[in-house]
């Protein structure tokens, strides 16, 4: 059982869990399942700076962030007892194109050759994780949402403004990963 | 169907554009309450990490059509929330507190598709949406707390520049 437990799960599995948190947060609270609103809701709390945007009443939302303090708390759980010490399997297509840059590690669910700390001195780096992190931040609130909210939570509510955001965040994606990730990783 | 994006009343403003992931509950509860959020968030941390959707290689996978998985575990989830969500409201299932289940309708604006494809960028870019950026760092990758604080200025950036953004 533990060893099942500890392989990667496959879709149909987590999927439908996934899936199942919708209904779950709706019942024990009339929640939405969203992450990124807990970004707005830590701005709220620490540096409103008079932006209307942000002068709201942060505490009535504060159960978005105990659930994104429970994913922390899940990814180590997950990571420290729930995981073999295998190399992440990775499709041989992408390895040997990643190896064209010099990335070679995959132990690890993040390639440490890219995501560390010392790497956030270069250039590569500093676009990788820094303003990469800035699009994930501004780009979720501009769309007023993220994978969560949007794709699992909007679509199973079948709404059209949600559609449309998991279109665009696919295509934008697509654009990334295919034209200006090369780019990148070449430097 | 047509919310000013101007309105001023904020509390408006979080519930309807910024929409996803609200408190719908008029219930206040001691905090302790909030503690089964905790524990949902504990499963949800779990399944990502353990499905691997929190990998930089799985997304990169993803974006390049050579792996299934991401679209596997998008769409069964939305089917069963679907399912779930169509069952709620055709019986008209009641939260365990007895409150009629509250589904907001989120309107279409121009920053679904601008900002979608701004995120669609730094999710290919850092392998990682919201979620999983939490997971990462449970897992014990430490430097994505930059990653997240850069996101948190992101989100703080967007709200100055709100006005000026067209919707």
């Amino acid at each position: 059982m533990l060893e099942w437990i500890q392989q990667p799960w496959p879709w149909y599995v987590a999927g439908p869990l996934i899936g199942l948190l919708v209904p779950v947060l709706l019942l024990i609270g009339n929640k939405s399942l969203g992450i990124s609103s807990s970004l707005r809701h830590i701005c709220a709390a620490c540096l409103p700076a008079g932006i209307p945007f942000f002068k709201y009443n942060w505490k009535k939302e504060v159960w978005n962030l105990f659930f994104v303090a429970g994913v922390v708390g899940g990814g180590f759980l997950a990571a420290t007892f729930l995981s073999p010490s295998d190399p992440v399997i990775v499709n041989e297509k992408l390895l040997q194109e990643l190896q064209g840059y010099g990335i070679t590690n995959h132990d690890n669910l993040i390639p440490s050759e890219l995501f560390n700390w010392p790497a956030l001195l270069t250039l590569k780096g500093l676009i990788l994780m820094v303003a990469g992190g800035f699009l994930v931040g501004f780009g979720t609130r501009y769309a007023g949402g993220c994978t969560s909210g949007h794709s699992i939570m909007g679509m199973s509510n079948l709404q059209f403004s949600s559609l449309i955001a998991t279109i665009c965040f696919m295509a934008g994606g697509f654009i990334m990963a295919n034209l200006i990730l090369p780019l990148i990783l070449q430097l | 169907m047509n919310p000013s994006i101007k309105e001023t009343n904020t509390d408006f403003e979080t519930r309807s554009l910024d929409a996803v992931c609200v408190n719908s509950s008029d219930l206040s509860h001691p905090w302790w309450f909030n503690l089964k959020y905790l524990a949902a968030g504990l499963i949800f941390g779990i399944i990502l990490t353990k499905a691997e959707v929190i990998s930089w290689f799985r997304i990169q996978e993803m974006f390049r059509l050579q792996s299934f998985h991401m679209f596997g575990v998008i769409g069964s989830a939305v089917a069963v929330g679907a399912l779930s969500v169509f069952l709620i409201k055709k019986f008209h299932i009641k939260t365990i507190y007895g409150e009629e289940v509250d589904l907001p309708e989120r309107p279409f604006n121009k920053g679904q598709v601008i900002g979608g494809l701004l995120f669609g960028f730094g999710w290919a870019m850092t392998g990682a949406c919201p979620g999983p950026l939490f997971a990462q760092i449970g897992t014990g990758a430490t430097v994505v707390i930059v990653t997240l604080v850069s996101a948190i200025t992101g989100t703080w950036v967007y709200g100055l520049l709100r006005d000026k953004l067209p919707h």
